[in-house]
């Protein structure tokens, strides 16, 4: 049995393990956790991650969890091309920077776009205050000032001339208001930006990796089974 | 010029980072930034870390910031011990699930745990509803099951037989609400014989250093008005 990843597109670390193996050509079997559909709940799931959450890796009898641990594990065992993580003792620590600084800075909070404009009125059946979104919002263009201002500067990639994790793990979480047809890339160095990183991964595979996401807004909610419906309801509670 | 590291041991990763450089004989010197006295907002201290966080690290010109980061930092650079990020890929992809999964669960209960305990009626002279803290002290006991049973299990350190960087990062999380006087081991018992490990290979003495300013933390003094004014906001942010 080979490298097998637990995975849904629609998860920001999912798409950034996924690019970066298919991208490095590392063979694995794509094993579909449906989030619309509870699988994560489901009791051969709860085995492999008792967490519940997607991404998983399973290398025999390894088990794994988290995307950053995930992405330098393939980095490491696949070994690959050295930009991605390079070996130079400043350009590996701003990698590892910006892994630890995004968890709470960037996922998170684009991540609420998403459920604040999309899943929270679908599912729920409830208007999020405009307040809220506004909070939101800023706390989002706050957050892409930083990313400028602090990690991408002038260069072309967060590391400099190449595209490393750092670049692949932020964009995909950016991309993640794209489900509810919002779209952050709003000055002219983060577009730029934007292009280069999706260039360098190759367009098609990024639409590819981008796919469920983006169809997201045309999906037929009224198909939701009820019980992942009061499980999606409890959870975004504490965000309206 | 000497490895300068901006800390507080009011906060955890800081105590993190005291730790492992006193313990491998890093030499460094030490800048205390009062965070109670709001002086990692001032302009001086902008200058070492805009995002005006500690802890920071500045290597001659080099900056940085991400108590993870600055581990992995100096880890490579001063070549320690092999126990603390083990080059089998295995176990150090363990370690990287730790530092990854730790930043939005159990740091941030630890975190909401003191604040709400302690420094909100203690420091800021804040009232905190009973509903509110009792619902943080129960999400806090989530956490400290899913170290218990997830990284902990039968081993004798999160990782394996040896002592590593993700035990160091949990062990100054939990110091948090001990420090806040939350019965941390009620009903984990592997956690406690966890913790008395951890402290007698980081050495008795060491460990109570690191860890003076958290257990006196009950006696901070009322903040100012104006500098409550001005950490108000970062507060409420921080502990979201």
């Amino acid at each position: 049995m080979g490298l097998e990843l637990y995975m849904d597109l629609l998860s920001a670390p999912c798409r950034a393990v996924y690019i970066f193996a298919k991208k490095n050509g590392i063979p694995f079997d794509f094993q579909f956790v449906d989030l619309l559909k509870g699988h994560h709940h489901s009791k051969e799931y709860v085995e492999i991650n008792p967490l519940r959450k997607v991404p998983s890796l399973r290398d025999g009898k390894f088990i794994l969890c988290e995307s950053v641990a995930i992405l330098y594990y393939l980095c490491r065992k696949y070994s690959a091309p050295s930009h991605w993580y390079p070996p130079d003792l400043h350009m590996r620590a701003r990698v590892d920077e910006f892994m630890a600084w995004q968890h709470t800075a960037i996922q998170l909070p684009m991540n609420k776009i998403l459920w604040i404009k999309l899943l929270i009125p679908t599912i729920t059946g409830e208007e999020v205050p405009a307040e809220k979104m506004e909070q939101a919002m800023d706390e989002v263009k706050r957050n892409l000032q930083q990313f400028e201002e602090k990690f991408l500067q002038d260069k072309m990639f967060i590391t400099g001339d190449h595209i490393s994790l750092a670049d692949l793990v932020a964009l995909v979480e950016m991309m993640q208001p794209m489900g509810s047809d919002h779209n952050v890339f709003n000055s002219a160095k983060l577009a730029e930006w934007r292009m280069r990183v999706e260039l360098a991964i190759g367009s098609a595979l990024f639409w590819e990796a981008h796919d469920r996401l983006v169809k997201l807004p045309s999906w037929d909610f009224s198909t939701l089974d009820p019980t992942i419906k009061i499980r999606m309801s409890e959870f975004l509670k504490k965000y309206k | 010029m000497v490895l300068e590291l901006y800390l507080d041991l009011l906060s955890q990763p800081c105590r993190a980072i005291y730790i492992f450089a006193k313990k491998n004989g890093i030499p460094f010197q030490m800048h205390t930034v009062d965070l109670r006295k709001g002086e990692h907002l001032s302009d001086a201290f902008a200058q070492v870390n805009p995002v005006k966080k500690v802890p920071a690290m500045k290597d001659n010109d080099f900056t940085l910031s991400e108590s993870v980061a600055i581990l992995l930092y100096l880890t490579h650079k001063y070549k320690v011990p092999d126990h603390w990020y083990p080059q089998d890929l295995q176990a150090r992809a363990r370690v990287d699930e730790y530092l990854a999964w730790q930043h939005t669960t159990l740091r941030r209960s630890c975190l909401r745990a003191l604040w709400h305990k302690v420094m909100f009626p203690v420091f800021l002279g804040e009232q905190v509803p009973s509903e509110t803290l009792a619902a943080t002290l129960a999400e806090l006991d989530v956490n400290l099951r899913v170290l218990e049973d997830k990284f902990l299990q039968d081993k004798a350190f999160l990782v394996g037989p040896h002592i590593s960087l993700a035990d160091l990062v949990a062990i100054t999380e939990v110091m948090h609400p001990i420090g806040g006087g939350c019965p941390v081991f009620e009903g984990h018992p592997k956690l406690a014989a966890w913790y008395h490990r951890v402290e007698t290979v980081v050495g008795k003495e060491l460990f109570r250093e690191a860890n003076e300013v958290i257990l006196k933390v009950k006696d901070s003094a009322p903040v100012n008005l104006i500098i409550k004014q001005k950490v108000m906001p970062r507060v409420l942010a921080m502990i979201q």
